[in-house]
């Protein structure tokens, strides 16, 4: 019997390495589209980038200089919509595509051309949301939040905006229902819900809340298209409805989107920090209870979004409290990733420099966040540039600085070549103290009152801009040091020996040979290999 | 033992091969996403939103054609099966959600908007300073009488009645089809299965006739302030799924005419009830909320 299969298996379509365009337009092996997601992550980030350093280089002193402001207010808005939709997320879903599967012991994905499907609509939604730039009216300027009444008034880029929303969220959707279906199905005999990975459990409850939140989002600017195109009032008093509804809507899937982007960074440093600390990660069971509250709260806080608007004085209060709580599975967190590395023999390679960097800025991130759920504090707070300083220390230095700690983790493995280790090395030291230097002063600015999203400001917040915009230049310019790192690893990057790129790395990607077969685990891991890799 | 190659067995795990067409979906939609743009701006024709949903189509034709055929070969294994049941399940579970949207967007105009447009609450002054004379109430079009002075609310007694009990009726027949299934039971299933779609049919039928006298009998539009939007967006995106879900139970049945399924592995089959059932339960909340409450 086991003759017979192995025998069908050689002969199927699936057992060779497809070439060519069909490789990857056909593509249904979960490395293939984990790598364009990636590649196609790097390139928005440097799209989104470009967007943020015209954004800086106008507010490199008072006055309109480099662009007029109804182009500033895209430029804010595309910024932002590109950075989560297309740098972001995706990321996180390349990461989950290479990842899960090798550190659940499955041989791919469990819906491989759902997954395909996932993919290419991408490509194809950022083409019709960047094509918006050429269109009567610009780009969409209303801000990433799509509030009405303003983003009611866009030109002919309104459309553009909601069907591209449209398309990014039905991406998410059907990526996050294989994850989930992967997860759930697919583990290897042994590989129980406790045993496994804390990125892989992560990115489980990621999924649940994209499937949650992103068909909340659809309804959303649905609401939206038809107000605009076919005479609804959902925002629109007159009709009975009501602008702050949006709001209401909207945040209910964006506080949940915001740990998205968050919760599958919490796994990677979960598994970094042991690895380099070289010890088990403290509280394993505690960090994933602390993972689950996170996204409870998610769905219970969004109000704080919307202080301002003028909500009754109970959803004031119940808002504020309900967010408060959330410092407590965070700082579970914090704690557990301090006392991983208490009496830890710790070492200092680019993976683990880059989840220090998240430990400290994240957290800084985490207590502007707390100021800020202070009704009283946040009605002065609210729209300055404390707030932008706030979600890019969680954002940047959150979600972004663990994704480039999980690329130079499991890069070894992805090609079986180490990186420049120097270079690297540079590459964060350049990232975090130039990231400190463009968004430190941004908290100044905010309590000075500056608000954000304006193209010129007042001369008394004229310093603090240029050295932000200075920081802002050397922190996106080093960016570029990212790709080349990659680019010569993949390359010319010395050949890694054995399993092992790092030798305190625990987990099923570690017992598979460098790089990683094509198909691995086509036979499941044995109990010994799960074993090893769950210790905890 | 050609068979045994293929059985449903845990060591051996199936991996599609690829497929050209994901990638003819994704151009699909983005064809039809295109064309609803160049539509709303008036870029071309009504003619330019065509050829979306004519590519969307030719695209489920094909992949699902793919599908069954690999699966009346029996290539897919019990893991395989259950991953499908799993994406259906959560698959559902975002219809719900986006239903969600809908419902919020109701209690919150209901419980909230209109009030405080009326004066409740801290909201008085709203009230005072911009529509001193409305008086909040349901059903309404607002302050401003948006989409004309006087419209007529739809009756829960009418229509909407005759619609609960024939889409509650067309989920027992889809069960007892089940059941039929299940026992081998061919001729009962093929029967409760035609009627299932059948129902499903009628219902919409029935909706396009209430739709008509809403527009020219009870001057209720869309346009109808916020009453009129929670009404047809919430029927109408209801309504949109009633009619997926009557073909997919008709292409269901045309499968079973042709000898598909087995008592023990029929997920099309399953899957189409489960969407059935959301169906039933979204209409359940629609007919409390909507038309009768």
């Amino acid at each position: 019997m086991a003759e017979t299969t192995h025998a069908h298996a050689e002969h199927d379509d699936h057992d060779h390495k497809p070439h060519g365009w069909r490789r990857w337009v056909f593509a249904t092996n979960h490395k293939d589209i984990g790598t364009m997601y990636l590649v196609f992550s790097c390139i928005m980030f440097f799209t989104g980038g470009l967007f943020a350093m015209t954004i800086r280089a106008e507010l490199f002193k008072p006055g309109l200089q480099i662009v007029d402001a109804g182009v500033f207010n895209s430029l804010t808005t595309m910024h932002g919509l590109v950075m989560i939709f297309g740098a972001i997320m995706p990321a996180w879903v390349g990461l989950a595509n290479w990842m899960i599967p090798i550190q659940i012991g499955a041989p791919d994905m469990a819906l491989p051309r759902l997954n395909n499907l996932s993919f290419w609509i991408l490509p194809f939604a950022f083409v019709l949301l960047l094509s918006s730039w050429l269109v009567p009216g610009s780009a969409p300027a209303g801000g990433w939040t799509m509030y009405p009444p303003l983003t009611l008034q866009l030109g002919a880029s309104f459309p553009m905006l909601i069907f591209a929303i449209h398309m990014m969220g039905i991406s998410s959707i059907l990526g996050a229902i294989n994850v989930v279906v992967t997860i759930m199905n697919l583990r290897a005999p042994g590989m129980t819900l406790m045993r496994m990975p804390l990125f892989v459990w992560t990115w489980l409850i990621t999924a649940f809340l994209l499937i949650a939140v992103m068909p909340v989002l659809a309804g959303a600017v649905t609401m939206m298209l038809t107000d605009h195109f076919f005479g609804t009032s959902f925002f629109n008093a007159a009709g009975g409805g009501d602008p702050v509804m949006f709001q209401h809507i909207f945040w209910f899937f964006g506080h949940p989107e915001v740990y998205i982007m968050i919760l599958p960074g919490f796994g990677v440093i979960s598994e970094i920090i042991p690895a380099f600390s070289r010890k088990p990660l403290f509280g394993y069971e505690a960090m994933v209870y602390a993972t689950a509250s996170i996204a409870f709260l998610s769905f219970i806080v969004w109000a704080h979004h919307m202080f301002t608007v003028g909500l009754p004085l109970s959803a004031l209060l119940f808002f504020m409290f309900a967010t408060m709580l959330i410092a407590v599975p965070t700082g579970v967190k914090v704690f557990n990733w301090t006392a991983t590395m208490w009496r830890g023999s710790l070492s200092f390679e680019p993976p683990m420099l880059f989840s220090l960097a998240f430990l400290f800025l994240f957290t800084i991130g985490g207590f502007s966040g707390l100021m800020l759920a202070l009704v009283p504090a946040d009605f002065q707070y609210q729209d300055t540039y404390f707030v932008v300083a706030h979600f890019h220390y969680v954002l940047v230095s959150g979600s972004a600085f663990a994704i480039m700690a999980a690329v130079y983790y499991w890069l070894p493995k992805w090609v079986g070549r180490m990186y420049d280790m120097r270079l690297a090395t540079w590459h964060f030291w350049l990232s975090a103290i130039f990231f400190n230097v463009l968004f430190f002063p941004q908290h100044f600015l905010g309590l000075a009152g500056m608000p954000r999203r304006i193209p010129d400001y007042a001369v008394q917040f004229a310093d603090w801009n240029m050295v932000s915009s200075i920081g802002g230049f050397v922190f996106g310019l080093s960016q570029l040091l990212f790709p080349y790192i990659i680019w010569k690893c993949v390359r010319s990057g010395k050949r890694v020996e054995g399993t092992r790129a790092w030798e305190g790395a625990r987990g099923l990607e570690w017992e598979l040979p460098s790089p990683a077969p094509y198909h691995s685990w086509t036979t499941p891991p044995t109990e010994a290999m799960i074993a090893r890799g769950a210790e905890h | 033992m050609a068979s045994n190659a293929h059985a449903p067995d845990s060591q051996h795990y199936y991996v599609p091969h690829g497929s050209p067409w994901p990638i003819v979906a994704a151009i699909a939609l983005f064809t039809l996403m295109w064309g609803a743009v160049a539509y709303l701006d008036n870029w071309g024709g009504a003619w330019v939103f065509l050829p979306g949903p004519l590519l969307l189509l030719f695209m489920f034709g094909g992949w699902f054609h793919t599908v069954i055929g690999e699966n009346q070969l029996g290539i897919y294994n019990t893991q395989v099966d259950r991953s499908f049941r799993m994406g259906m399940l959560w698959f559902i579970f975002s219809e719900v959600m986006f239903f969600g949207a809908f419902f919020g967007a109701l209690f919150y105009a209901r419980v909230l908007a209109v009030p405080w447009l009326g004066g409740a609450g801290a909201r008085g002054l709203t009230n005072l300073i911009l529509w001193p004379k409305y008086e909040a109430a349901w059903p309404t079009n607002g302050p401003g009488h948006v989409g004309g002075d006087s419209f007529q609310a739809m009756s829960a007694y009418g229509i909407a009645a005759i619609n609960t009990l024939i889409l509650l009726t067309s989920g027992l027949t889809v069960t007892i089809a089940h059941h039929a299934l299940r026992a081998g039971n061919r001729g009962r299933l093929k029967l409760f299965l035609a009627l299932t779609f059948v129902l499903g049919f009628c219902f919409v039928a029935l909706q396009g006739h209430e739709y008509y006298d809403a527009y020219t009998k009870l001057n209720l539009r869309l346009t109808t302030g916020i009453y009129g939007s929670t009404f047809f967006m919430l029927t109408g995106f209801h309504g949109l799924h009633v009619t997926i879900g009557a073909i997919m139970l008709l292409v269901v049945w045309l499968r079973v005419l042709r000898g598909h399924f087995t008592p023990r592995q029929h997920f099309a089959f399953e899957a189409v009830s489960w969407y059935w059932h959301f169906v039933d339960v979204v209409w359940l909340g629609l007919f409390v909320f909507v038309y009768w409450l």
